[in-house]
């Protein structure tokens, strides 16, 4: 059985996919979500194999509420967005449906994904059996009606489509924080409640491990994102990369005071301190037009 | 008049002064059409000083050559000559100030005729500039919103068909309206809101129970009058607002109030003040009304945003233009044409 959740915040739109799936019988919708809050919890009960994900819903879109999902399974994105908004993401995820889509459009998303699936699956088997040389022909765990055949002609070039769906979704997040959408707040999740940050009240980031510590005044976060990704991200005229393990918000610094041989530091309002290196001293007299 | 005092004869002075006033007539119609087409820089006045200096050199040469030969021949002697070569200096003087005079007068009224029709052109240029830039704003709306609705049509089709005839007629009717609108034509505040209707009726299909709406209005207030596709983004900002920015049920309240020559329209919503920043940035939606508001009325202060708890209030006051003037005779004509102010 396939399990697929549909996350939609208009219940039309979701009635529509679910009619387009009853021509798919190993395809199961085990949730109806109308917004982010509900598809993270359905997808932490369930763990889909599938998700239909609108953008634009209430407080969350849809790809914030991807990066909040440990795991996230691959996705056909429905939504209504023009083909010019979405065109940077439409090589990684498995697929996007432009409302209003017809049955024709929608078969075609579903035929693909479930190739890259069944691919996927094959792959999975194949390296928990025999390891590398073998050369068993993949199979099918889920013979659906149209993707036998076309499963044969395409695993020639098997190792590429394995690691697609989900992989995918990883690199579709980092493109999509590139968005207007996103460059205003930051989506995070603390003790299982999910806090959306407006950047403006972001004091500093801080490096950790794998994370990155977003600290505002009501506390610290953390986001598993990269320095550099919010470096990108985030507007350059307001966050300053000072140093290797930090990015501050300009707005928030009341004094530069220098600090051991060719360093300094920044004293923020709430009364941190953050490191300034030499090359991001230069950056942030830049920004502040000293 | 004056050539009678040095002694000569009213014949001789009476052709001397014709021939002379009318080659300066001709040098001024000269100097005048030249002038047309030709203005000097300001900071080449010093030109027309040499054009008139020169051509009062030359009307001097010019009556010379045709009244010496002239009169002398009549007279047969040398007085004319001589009284001719005698005042020169003072004809210089004389021609000289008058085409100085002209030259003046001609430069002024070219100039301000010029001045004149530099500010038309710049009111004409502003003018377009600004109907284009209407357009443009009352344009701006949501494709979001077209494709939506016709994605919930295309789910009603297969189950609901009589739902869907209704849903295709509202959204016709809808699109009908926003392309029949212009400026020339302010509307009713009773027909805008008919219109608002029918653009809530198809965001409730959308949206399902989620959305319900509050509309009110005083008796007098539908009579009033506002510019079309003004109303209406302020309702589709309420609507993004609250709908987007909370996941609960939705009320939106719409009420107009008629008041002193304005009509007050607010129009409220919830969000949620931990994650959003209305005060900051108004949105797209309001900062181009209120440009429009400000093109129209040349005023800022028509629109007002207000924030208590978790609603939020969108006050917009328009201007009953034709209300101070009721005693005037061509009120119908400002009510029309308001949108030039």
């Amino acid at each position: 059985m396939i399990k697929a959740i549909i996350i939609d915040d208009e219940p039309l739109a979701r009635l529509i996919v679910r009619e387009y799936l009853q021509a798919y019988p190993e395809i199961t919708v085990v949730q109806e979500c109308g917004d982010g809050f509900e598809g993270i919890k359905a997808i932490q009960q369930h763990h889909p194999d599938l998700l239909f994900l609108d953008i634009q819903m209430p407080k969350i879109n849809g790809f914030e509420m991807l990066e909040l999902v440990e795991e996230p399974p691959a996705v056909i994105f429905t939504t209504a967005f023009d083909e010019y908004a979405i065109r940077a993401f439409e090589t990684h995820a498995v697929d996007y449906l432009l409302k209003p889509f017809n049955k024709q459009r929608f078969d075609k998303a579903i035929r693909k994904w479930l190739d890259q699936h069944a691919l996927a699956q094959a792959a999975a088997v194949r390296t928990a059996t025999n390891p590398p040389a073998a050369e068993n022909p993949p199979v099918s765990p889920n013979p659906g009606p149209m993707d036998a055949p076309r499963l044969t002609t395409e695993t020639g070039s098997a190792s590429e489509p394995v690691r697609n769906s989900r992989e995918n979704t990883r690199v579709l997040l980092d493109t999509a924080g590139y968005s207007p959408l996103q460059q205003h707040r930051v989506v995070v999740k603390t003790g299982g409640k999910i806090k959306i940050i407006p950047v403006e009240d972001i004091h500093y980031l801080e490096a950790s491990d794998d994370y990155v510590k977003i600290h505002t005044h009501n506390g610290a976060f953390l986001k598993n994102k990269t320095m550099s990704y919010f470096e990108k991200v985030l507007d350059a005229a307001q966050f300053v990369r000072t140093h290797r393990s930090y990015i501050l918000n300009v707005q928030q610094v009341t004094r530069i005071d220098p600090y051991e041989k060719d360093g300094h530091l920044c004293i923020l309002q709430s009364g941190a301190q953050v490191p300034v290196s030499k090359a991001g001293y230069v950056k942030l007299k830049a920004v502040l037009g000293l | 008049m004056l050539l009678l005092g040095f002694g000569l004869n009213p014949g001789t002075a009476l052709t001397d002064s014709l021939v002379t006033n009318a080659l300066l007539a001709l040098a001024c119609s000269f100097i005048s059409n030249n002038l047309q087409y030709y203005l000097p820089k300001n900071e080449r006045y010093w030109y027309i000083l040499f054009v008139s200096l020169g051509l009062s050199g030359l009307i001097l040469l010019a009556s010379k050559g045709i009244l010496v030969p002239l009169l002398g021949a009549k007279t047969g002697d040398n007085n004319y000559a001589l009284f001719f070569s005698r005042s020169w200096p003072v004809r210089f003087d004389i021609i000289f100030l008058q085409m100085g005079c002209m030259t003046i007068l001609s430069v002024l009224w070219y100039s301000s005729e010029e001045e004149q029709q530099n500010l038309q052109r710049r009111a004409d240029a502003e003018r377009l500039s600004r109907e284009a830039e209407l357009t443009k704003l009352r344009q701006q709306f949501a494709p979001h919103f077209l494709f939506n609705s016709l994605n919930s049509i295309s789910a009603l089709v297969g189950r609901q068909p009589e739902e869907a005839r209704k849903m295709i007629q509202q959204l016709s009717d809808f699109l009908r309206g926003n392309l029949r609108r212009d400026d020339q034509q302010w509307v009713l505040l009773s027909v805008e809101l008919q219109y608002l209707e029918l653009y809530l009726a198809i965001e409730k299909v959308r949206f399902g129970h989620r959305l319900s709406t509050v509309i009110d209005h005083d008796l007098p207030s539908l009579d009033m009058r506002l510019p079309p596709m003004l109303l209406q983004p302020i309702v589709e900002n309420a609507i993004k607002f609250g709908l987007y920015d909370t996941t609960e049920p939705v009320t939106i309240s719409i009420s107009a109030r008629a008041e002193d020559h304005f009509v007050r329209i607010t129009v409220q919503n919830p969000f949620d003040p931990e994650t959003s920043r209305p005060t900051k940035g108004t949105g797209f939606g309001l900062s181009s009304i209120q440009r429009r508001l400000y093109l129209l009325f040349a005023r800022a202060d028509l629109l007002e945003t207000r924030i208590e708890g978790c609603l939020f209030t969108t006050t917009v006051k328009i201007p009953q233009l034709s209300i101070p003037y009721t005693t005037n005779a061509d009120n119908k004509i400002s009510l029309t044409n308001n949108n030039d102010l």
